[in-house]
């Protein structure tokens, strides 16, 4: 979905605040928050994915109010509301359970392909950032196939799928504005690249 | 809690343990013991996770990873690592990822300007030094492997470890 998630490339926020020595847990009740969603999700509330989508579908100013801890027990509070509304409905439990996942299909794509991004904007949650869609790449890397999150999100099931590095000359992402001598590296499924012919 | 689906005392010992023991320790060692063997540096730049794996720290590899990789800096080719979506990070290696990474700033700007991002954050890298930005968005995990410092060469490899920082893993910094 075209959130305020999707933060690649925007303008506005000002410097980095990076600080030394800075609390792993400022309050307390961030590291519960944290481990909590860790038991949560192991128990079956949602899968990985899900649990992003659910920070995604929070209201922008939240978002960028609530931090990245209270983005977090936004999530779990609504896939806690959505989820056991009726009783609990869990997922199957997914402790440490990989992401990766046997296909039968040979990956499409090889070291060195040139691909295009596709230029499509689901509301769902997707990997593909919005500063990448329709752009020229190059295949760098071929991952194991992994669950795929557009589908697993929602509930519409695994559907396993290929994985991709695609490499991005900045002048293709940022045309006039782009610093130069910079690649961008990306993490794309199969589903998201066309081949250029 | 109410559902009996977690215990609170599970949460705080969970709790505990991130604050007690998960840090970029264990990356630190890996990059260490790189530097003084090039065998093992091969193995971690080919493969990260089984490389990691054999300096004992198998036990707290995140599950949702699909792969780790280790992306090395050389004299002409500095690796930066974001994630422009969420927060996405080498949790098993870095631990818990700091303030700055999660940050608006740094996910907006690391990937449309990061020479200028970097030179604010103190690393003014010249223009022959080709950028490469891993946007970690999706099931592989990226650390950044440093140069080995000049004038290192009488230390062992724990006296490594020590000097190797979070940020140079990350590579917003240079050793």
């Amino acid at each position: 979905m075209n959130g305020i998630h999707d933060m690649g490339g925007m303008h506005g926020f000002g410097p980095v605040d990076r600080r030394p020595d800075e609390a792993l847990f400022p309050e307390a009740w961030q590291g519960r928050v944290c481990a909590l969603a860790g038991y949560a999700m192991s128990a079956g509330l949602a899968n990985i994915d899900a649990f992003r989508h659910a920070i995604e579908r929070m209201p922008p100013d939240r978002y960028l109010a609530d931090g990245y801890y209270g983005r977090w027990l936004y999530a779990l509070e609504t896939l806690a509301r959505e989820r056991l509304a009726d009783g609990l409905q869990p997922e199957s439990p997914e402790d440490g359970a990989s992401v990766v996942r046997e296909v039968d299909v040979e990956p499409l794509f090889s070291v060195g392909d040139a691909v295009c991004t596709w230029n499509r904007h689901p509301e769902g949650h997707t990997r593909l950032p919005g500063y990448a869609r329709n752009r020229r790449g190059v295949v760098a890397g071929v991952h194991p196939a992994c669950v795929y999150p557009d589908t697993n999100a929602d509930g519409r099931g695994e559907s396993p799928q290929h994985l991709y590095t695609v490499a991005f000359d900045d002048a293709e992402l940022w045309g006039e504005e782009a610093e130069g001598g910079t690649t961008v590296y990306i993490d794309l499924f199969e589903p998201y690249l066309e081949t250029i012919r | 809690m109410e559902k009996g689906l977690v215990e609170s005392a599970a949460v705080d010992a969970l709790v505990e343990r991130y604050e007690q023991d998960v840090g970029p320790l264990r990356g630190a060692q890996a990059v260490a013991r790189a530097w003084t063997d090039s065998a093992f540096r091969a193995r971690l730049l080919e493969d990260g996770m089984p490389a990691v794996r054999e300096l004992g720290f198998g036990d707290r590899m995140d599950g949702h990873v699909a792969r780790l990789v280790v992306k090395e800096n050389t004299d002409t080719v500095h690796n930066v690592v974001v994630c422009t979506l969420c927060s996405c990070y080498p949790w098993a290696v870095l631990g818990l990822p700091p303030a700055w990474y999660k940050s608006p700033a740094y996910r907006s700007r690391a990937v449309r300007e990061p020479r200028r991002l970097l030179a604010e954050l103190g690393l003014d890298l010249p223009l022959e030094v080709e950028v490469r930005v891993w946007d970690s968005s999706a099931e592989v995990r990226y650390m950044v492997l440093p140069q080995r410092p000049p004038e290192s060469d009488d230390l062992d490899q724990d006296e490594l470890a020590a000097i190797v920082t979070r940020d140079s893993m990350i590579g917003v910094e240079r050793l």
